[in-house]
């Protein structure tokens, strides 16, 4: 155990494991608002998230964000930004559409609509994984090969961002890492207060206490479960977006582990609990940059499971307990 | 099919009997018939099948974990892993006891695991428990990357294999069938050596294969007919209630945990002997979920449609290798249509048909007979 570079650059290390918990947090949303509300694990939430990396990677490229500087760069960036939120929304709309809504209509059991949700999850998946051969047959592939070449490996746009880094003391702090924080903490308070504060938001919380009575209250069930999956959408847009300037790198199963990542952080703070899905991501993203620095980075991904059992160990409901509905206004 | 299976029940013992021997031998037979379009081309059709009932045995042992007990369990691969980890270690990496020796060890270790593993975690309920057990899995393969004791991500080679009757000779040979265009002939020099266990023939690992499936069958009707699988269904359907009626559910949640973690270790070192060689590779999450959807697919909770789910989830990827690239994709779709098409599973277990049913009519009762008056009786 190497206590000596965790302690020199703990900082720096909290920083940066900040902003990756920054970053499970906002895809932890979707599942923990899903969770909320049908009571069901959202499988494949993070292949929504993957698209969202994408359409900001396609957008970056088809907008020259290579060559461009200043004021260009900031609107190619806004547009990235929009693009991944629409696209993730989209597949967000588009998989409750065809994965959850027949199976909500007809009150199938619950693991079905987990196996429902992991068959969209690899059909989404394969579908980015393939994008060069379904292009070959509608004969797209020459036009789009900047697109869909290179499918089944790492699509990169490193490079086009070359931010400051701010040197304070002896300590380096990436300008990325805290726009990623500040950014992901600011979103997830607009979000809390509108689903507190908001006519809709109350709507979300009626229908995820009790959907019968919330029924009978004038709350359109469908119309709800639509918006939940909605804002995931928007949220793991977002976190795409986030992701791509940290990380500049993304697959197509690149949402597999950070799914995975983002779930446990979810339940971590309490499932279907906003505030918890919040705590729970940066908690874990402290602990992984903490322990990988400790043990080595293979064992990264070790200590986040061995957190998460020791936690609900000790709280089996996370740390804030489940609370979509309870949450008061 | 409700028909046949009514006509079925009615046939005397001994009929019975003779089919279910008739179906055994057919499947024993079945990689020497070679059958023209069950057999998979460019595949050994031997290994497919070795394949086929090592998803047979896990989904019985699935089965007893999420179909009677009711746990979610996502990270099963962990058990398996255990017990072919265990049985590489004895056998060739640290130690070279035979397999024999090897496996009643290994399915120990595994057993003693799922106790482990469920006597902090089964506090937890529903998908908490589901994200622990997936949590347990991953662990329990990013270990093995990362020890060296286990040979990280090189794996371990050189696992022994069953011993084989009579030497390397064998006993006798077996001709297989050829298929011809319309003809049928006895294939002379494509044999197999009975119970030979080598590299090229696959066949004896599937009979060892069929013939554990087979054993485990007769002993997971003896456990579900018996109190514990009672017990089981009991705290599936109301954990609460179960607990009132005198049901020590914590016990019998981690007896469920500890015999699904036995098949699956069983299980796992058939599948490390027979392969001769693992790395962390072969146990990735993806098989759990594998697992679960050959489970969920058949109908979780019915032993002879886990096993269709099972030979669904193992054998279709095999038969369709041409679509190669596109077999993840019809996959994720055939799963998508399956849950929307028939979502209580292909073959979904009796009781729940009926409690289905029942509570049809009973809200068809409530909404009739003006809400008040029912809901007081």
């Amino acid at each position: 155990m190497n206590f000596d570079f965790l302690f020199s650059n703990l900082p720096q290390l909290t920083i940066g494991g900040l902003a990756f918990g920054a970053i499970y947090a906002l895809i932890a949303l979707g599942y923990t608002m899903v969770y909320g509300v049908l009571q069901l694990i959202n499988f494949a939430h993070s292949e929504v998230f993957m698209y969202g990396t994408f359409a900001m990677l396609w957008t970056v490229m088809a907008l020259g964000g290579a060559d461009a500087g200043g004021i260009q760069l900031i609107a190619i960036l806004i547009a990235a930004l929009f693009s991944a939120m629409a696209m993730s929304a989209i597949i967000a709309l588009l998989l409750e559409r065809v994965a959850y809504r027949p199976l909500i209509k007809k009150d199938a059991p619950r693991l079905i609509a987990l196996i429902s949700a992991i068959g969209a999850s690899f059909v989404l998946a394969e579908l980015m994984g393939l994008r060069d051969r379904i292009a070959g047959w509608v004969g797209l592939d020459d036009n789009l090969s900047e697109y869909v070449g290179k499918a089944r490996i790492n699509n990169s746009m490193a490079g086009v961002l070359d931010a400051p880094r701010w040197e304070i003391g002896n300590v380096t702090i990436s300008s990325i890492d805290v726009l990623v924080i500040v950014a992901a903490v600011g979103m997830m308070i607009l979000l809390d207060q509108f689903v507190r504060r908001s006519r809709l938001g109350k709507g979300i919380r009626a229908t995820s206490q009790d959907p019968e009575t919330a029924a009978l209250m004038g709350v359109n069930p469908t119309r709800t479960i639509q918006l939940t999956f909605l804002i995931g959408g928007l949220m793991a847009g977002i976190a795409a977006f986030l992701y791509m300037l940290k990380i500049e790198t993304t697959k197509f199963d690149v949402g597999f582990l950070l799914g995975v990542k983002a779930f446990t952080a979810a339940v971590l703070g309490g499932i279907g609990n906003l505030r918890g899905a919040l705590l729970g991501g940066l908690v874990l993203g402290v602990a992984e940059t903490w322990g990988s620095a400790l043990f080595g980075t293979e064992w990264r991904h070790v200590v986040a499971f061995v957190l998460l059992v020791v936690i609900l160990l000790f709280r089996p409901t996370g740390l804030l307990g489940e609370s979509l509905g309870k949450a008061r206004a | 099919m409700s028909k046949i299976k009514q006509r079925f029940v009615a046939l005397p013992k001994p009929v019975k009997i003779l089919l279910w021997v008739l179906l055994a031998l057919f499947a024993y037979a079945l990689p020497l018939l070679e059958p023209p379009i069950i057999s998979t081309p460019g595949v050994d059709f031997g290994g497919v099948l070795f394949v086929v009932t090592m998803y047979c045995l896990v989904a019985i042992g699935l089965n007893i974990v999420v179909g009677y007990a009711g746990l979610l369990d996502l990270g099963y691969v962990g058990f398996y892993a255990i017990g072919a980890y265990t049985a590489a270690v004895l056998t060739s990496f640290h130690a070279h006891w035979p397999l024999l020796l090897a496996i009643p060890v290994a399915v120990v270790v595994t057993t003693i695991s799922g106790v482990l593993l469920g006597a902090p975690t089964l506090r937890v309920r529903g998908d908490y428990l589901a994200i622990v057990t997936l949590g347990f899995g991953e662990i329990i393969r990013l270990v093995a990357v990362n020890t060296e004791w286990l040979g990280e991500r090189k794996g371990i080679s050189n696992i022994a294999r069953p011993p084989s009757i009579g030497g390397q000779e064998g006993l006798f040979e077996i001709p297989h069938l050829f298929w011809g265009d319309g003809t049928v002939l006895i294939d002379t020099k494509d044999t197999t050596q009975f119970l030979v266990f080598g590299v090229l023939d696959q066949i004896p690992y599937y009979w060892l294969g069929l013939t554990v499936v087979i054993v485990m069958l007769f002993a997971d009707r003896l456990i579900k007919n018996s109190r514990v699988g009672r017990a089981w269904e009991a705290t599936r359907e109301d954990e609460d209630a179960a607990e009132l009626m005198g049901v020590p559910t914590f016990k019998f949640k981690l007896l469920a945990f500890a015999t699904g973690a036995f098949v699956g270790g069983l299980a796992g070192s058939l599948y490390a002997s027979r392969q001769n060689f693992i790395n962390p590779d072969s146990f990735l999450l993806l098989y759990s979920i594998l697992f679960l959807a050959a489970v969920v697919v058949g109908g979780q909770g019915n032993r002879w449609g886990v096993l269709v789910g099972a030979i669904l989830v193992a054998y279709l990827p095999q038969r369709f290798r041409e679509f190669d690239d596109f077999r993840v994709l019809a996959f994720g779709l055939a799963l998508v249509l399956l849950a929307t098409l028939r979502p209580e599973g292909l073959f979904p277990p009796r009781r729940t048909v009926r409690a289905k049913h029942l509570e049809q009519e009973l809200e068809e009762l409530e909404e009739g007979a003006g809400g008040e008056e029912s809901a007081r009786v």
